[in-house]
């Protein structure tokens, strides 16, 4: 009867046997393998990112770096600490380890620390045995050989967010990096490029033992070409020194942005690495607003530097003629206000050359007399302000171009006349921004919609701008104003054209951001003067102008936040940026002068 | 030859070197063949290496190898003559390990004694049956069925579980009932009583859950829903199954086993060797491995039927069935046919109490199949 038990207990085993193996054998089968094989992802290489002349301003160093994963790690104080008798952690840099930790998922590596020397980094691969969870990584990190002088554009790269994560489970693996800011986000996609995968066999706490074939290679990302010149750009950032200012540079035929500096920048790679809070503090509290890219999202009134967008509108309208004079003894009353030329003791009689290179008030109070706001401001749109033109940075601002409706609609009173005689010297509302007016300075030097673009240098597009439609007469009227103001006698002859072989054109300007009392104008020292107020109550320096005057191939235009006189301090900084562009050989793949 | 006749008539049996002679070595053989599966799935699973597993199993099973000849060959009536004692030093040792033994696997199971660490529930599992067959030796069927008769074997049988269940080990613990169980109903108790005992412990079970550590309450409830708890104690049957399924009909071939290899099955030295034997071999490897258990022990029922004498056969049968339960357990265990109790698989995991345990047990089961034909008075009378 025992017997006869054990026999049929082993025959249960028996069919168990047979119904696990045999009956459900492809189940488990199945099953073992999704156990050991496990889809990775492979990094795709990140595309890197030129100048127009093949300089590299982004591109992927080797990196060193450890990593932890939370998960294969059985305790994890312990192995931290044992990380640290290799390689240095401070405290702070730990507690923020941890933090980071407790916050992810316990599958998602971690960096412990990056930028490792060969040295430290074969210690790290000795000791690896007894650090569960502990991975060494030969990655690639990003490097911008640009620093800070391109930081604006380029924007950085940082670690992926949960949001991120979503998008793409490439964002999972270690030391995987998302575009933040400027060209890097705005491009990512692009730059990115696609992963591969290979199969791997892994042990029960996921480390690889072998990889199975077949293996899908990763897609390097495209890379990203400028139309910037990086020489020049570095140039200009040089020129700025500590300088709070926005620059743009313009290749007038082709509408390619051959500089766009900010000043101060900041150094992109500190970013990449990891910013310390103290840095990231200093650079938030600075006046200068070094984060900002101020050219195309500062925005000051343009000063004089529209001028010749009014004297174009009267032009047009029938209104002046090149000849027409008006006096200017230093002030213009309208009603019982009294608008005031910035030369005190007047100009005296003033035809158009004279008055934009004498850049006198009192001449555009009195046209702007006879011209209605939306006429300016119609003008001022066809050349380019109060428009975006998504160069592919972040934030591009639209200014500000001052209408009846506007005003009607954001501040529910009628247009005064007295508004547009502010507008028609460029104060009152009217903003515009750096790279608006150098779009503008390429318009009244072409005559044609010239539209800027920073990216896809490496592509021929048929810079063929529609014509502005214009009267050419009307605009080669007041190319000659422009051409004025850098000769004897005009604002900015002593201090940029004499010193250049290039004949040059431009305007000065020079924004006001406070406001001058009656009291102020009557006391002794008159007006006070740049150098004795402080910083922040000093006057924006403007200046846009192109080159060369008869054919002209480059347009520039400068803003110094704060900076003083448009003729002292933005004038001769365009001067030299303008030399320095036209000295170098043309090298733009798309040759100016075309049209 | 003549110094054996000098101890009396009865004493009819050859002298040692002829015992030796006539042990079953296709038997013996046929245990090493076990011992020796163990020895290649513990060279598979260290990765292909003698050490640090096999060859240390290989030294065990050669010491407890000779301990089973040696065994073999003693009289029969001296085991009879040590049965209580055996009993008795059984349980001053679990008594002295519930004060001041080992603690491991969630409970305290092993005395250290110097050399070695012992874990006398092993040695009580024997003993008991020896000391069960030792009593019901001289008792003919009638005075077995005497409820009054029932006392003194309740009470060998009680002793010991409840010692091992307090440390907790409730898988050798209800071995140790079910292969005393064995003996009590060979001697003829009625079977009846285990049917109404039977009840009455379903009927305590709700008692006894109280009594459960938490890790075995665990193992019991994943074992009535293994899916209940897929990382904690269900994984390892879960993965011992996909194992064994995917080993299909022939296997996946020695050292190719890619669940115990990558570290996917749990103990997988030691609880769970059936699984990767069957993984590596397939169902082949694994009828091959259970008919070698059955044969070994199917020969273990045999001897017990054809002794002459009570004792031998009550002992043979008895520790048969202990054995078969041992086998019984693991198997049924890692293929998710009964709760995870953390038994091994004698002879073949790794490790020196389970194998011990077996070979002095086998060596029993030979010493009455080489003492078959001794005839022993009814109160053991005669000898030393």
């Amino acid at each position: 009867m025992l017997a006869g038990f054990q026999g049929l207990a082993l025959a249960a085993l028996g069919a168990r046997l047979y119904y696990l193996s045999v009956v459900n054998g492809e189940k488990y089968r199945l099953r073992a393998d999704k156990n050991r094989i496990s889809i990775r992802l492979i990094a795709p290489e990140r595309g890197e990112i030129f100048d127009r002349n093949g300089e590299k301003l982004a591109t992927n160093t080797q990196d060193l770096r450890v990593l932890l994963v939370p998960e294969q790690t059985d305790q994890l104080q312990p192995t931290l600490k044992k990380v640290q008798e290799i390689i240095e952690i401070d405290d702070r840099r730990l507690a923020r380890i941890e933090r980071r930790i407790k916050r992810q998922r316990q599958f998602v590596p971690v960096t412990l620390a990056q930028g490792l020397d060969w040295q430290t980094f074969s210690r790290l691969n000795v000791e690896i045995p007894r650090l569960p969870g502990v991975q060494t990584d030969a990655g690639l990190s990003r490097l911008y050989p640009g620093g800070n002088s391109i930081a604006h554009l380029i924007g950085y790269m940082s670690s992926p967010d949960e949001e991120d994560v979503a998008k793409s489970p490439l964002y999972q693996l270690p030391g995987f990096k998302v575009g933040r800011q400027g060209l890097e986000r705005r491009y990512e996609p692009q730059l990115r490029g696609a992963s591969g995968t290979r199969r791997v066999e892994v042990n029960s706490v996921g480390r690889e033992i072998r990889e199975l074939p077949p293996r899908e290679e990763a897609a390097r990302g495209g890379d990203l070409h400028l139309t910037l010149d990086m020489a020049l750009q570095r140039y200009v950032v040089e020129q700025l020194g500590e300088e709070a200012a926005g620059v743009v540079v313009l290749d007038v035929a082709s509408g390619d942005v051959l500089a766009m500096a900010s000043s101060p920048g900041y150094d992109p790679n500190e970013f990449t690495r990891g910013i310390s809070n103290a840095n990231w503090q200093s650079l938030l509290k600075d006046p200068r607003s070094p984060l900002l890219n101020k050219s195309v999202s500062g925005q000051y009134p343009p000063g004089s530097t529209i001028k010749m967008i009014v004297a174009l509108a009267a032009l047009e309208q029938g209104l002046i003629s090149a000849d027409s004079t008006y006096f200017c003894n230093g002030k213009h009353r309208l009603g019982n206000h009294t608008f005031h030329c910035w030369q005190n003791r007047g100009h005296g009689k003033m035809d158009m050359m004279e008055a934009v290179a004498n850049s006198c008030d009192v001449y555009f109070y009195k046209v702007a007399e006879k011209l209605d706001i939306d006429l300016i401001a119609d003008m001022a749109k066809r050349f380019g302000l109060g428009a975006t033109f998504d160069i592919g940075v972040d934030g591009e601002k639209e200014g500000l171009v001052p209408t009846r409706s506007w005003k009607r609609i954001y501040q529910q009173q009628s247009w005064q006349l007295g508004e547009t005689l502010n507008v028609a010297i460029g104060q009152g509302a009217m903003l515009a921004t750096p790279l608006q007016l150098a779009v503008m300075t390429a318009r009244l030097a072409t005559g044609m919609a010239v539209v800027p673009r920073l990216v896809n240098g490496d592509q021929d597009v048929a810079a063929f701008f529609p014509t502005l439609d214009v009267n050419p007469f009307h605009l080669a009227t007041v190319q000659r104003t422009m051409a004025m103001v850098m000769e004897p006698g005009g604002t900015a002859h002593d201090y940029a054209r004499k010193k250049s072989a290039i004949a040059q054109a431009g305007k000065t300007g020079t924004a006001q951001v406070r406001r001058i009392t009656l009291e102020e104008r009557a006391g002794d020292g008159g007006v006070i003067d740049n150098a004795e107020l402080p910083w922040k109550s000093r006057d924006h320096a403007l200046f846009v102008g192109y080159a060369p005057v008869e054919t002209p191939r480059v347009a520039v235009s400068v803003v110094v936040q704060h900076g003083g006189g448009g003729s002292s301090v933005a004038a001769p900084l365009a001067r030299k940026i303008m030399d320095f562009t036209l000295a170098e050989k043309p090298k733009s793949p798309t040759p100016a002068g075309q049209v | 030859m003549g110094t054996a006749r000098m101890f009396g008539p009865r004493r009819v049996e050859k002298p040692v070197l002829q015992r030796i002679a006539g042990l079953n070595w296709g038997i013996v053989l046929a245990n090493v063949l076990l011992a020796a599966a163990g020895f290649a799935m513990l060279y598979s699973v260290a990765g292909g290496t003698w050490d640090p597993w096999a060859s240390r199993q290989m030294f065990r099973f050669g010491v407890a190898l000779v301990v089973m000849l040696v065994i073999a060959v003693i009289d029969i009536r001296y085991w009879m003559a040590i049965a209580y004692p055996a009993w008795f030093l059984g349980i001053m040792l679990l008594v002295a390990v519930e004060l001041v033994g080992d603690t491991g696997m969630g409970g305290r199971r092993w005395l250290d004694i110097g050399f070695m660490r012992l874990q006398p529930s092993e040695l009580v599992k024997i003993a008991t049956v020896m000391a069960l067959a030792r009593y019901f030796h001289g008792r003919n069927y009638f005075q077995s069925r005497s409820l009054r008769s029932l006392v003194v074997p309740l009470l060998l049988l009680i002793i010991p579980f409840a010692l091992v269940v307090r440390q907790p080990d409730l898988g050798t613990a209800l071995m140790i009932v079910v292969g005393g169980v064995a003996v009590m109903f060979l001697a003829g108790v009625p079977a009846w009583l285990f049917i109404v005992s039977g009840v009455a412990i379903t009927a305590a079970i709700p008692v006894a859950w109280q009594f459960l550590r938490d890790y075995q309450r665990d193992r019991i409830l994943t074992f009535i829903n293994p899916e209940s708890d897929p990382l904690g104690a269900g994984y390892q049957i879960a993965q011992s199954k996909i194992a064994i399924g995917s080993g299909g009909t022939t296997g996946k071939g020695f050292m190719e086993g890619t669940q115990s290899h990558l570290n996917f099955l749990p103990e997988m030295k030691t609880d769970f060797i059936f699984t990767a034997l069957v993984e590596e071999f397939g169902l082949m490897g694994a009828a091959i491995v259970l008919a070698l258990y059955g044969i070994v022990l199917g020969y273990g029922l045999l001897m017990g039927i054809g002794c002459r004498n009570q004792f031998g056969r009550l002992l043979a049968s008895g520790l048969a069935v202990s054995l078969f339960l041992y086998v019984l357990i693991n198997v049924g265990m890692v293929m998710g046919l009964l709760p995870v109790v953390g038994v091994p698989l004698p002879l073949i995991s790794y490790g020196g109490s389970a194998m011990l345990t077996w070979m002095v047990a086998y060596g029993l089961i030979l010493s009455v199949s080489t003492h078959r034909h001794v005839t022993i008075a009814p109160k053991g009378s005669g000898i030393i």
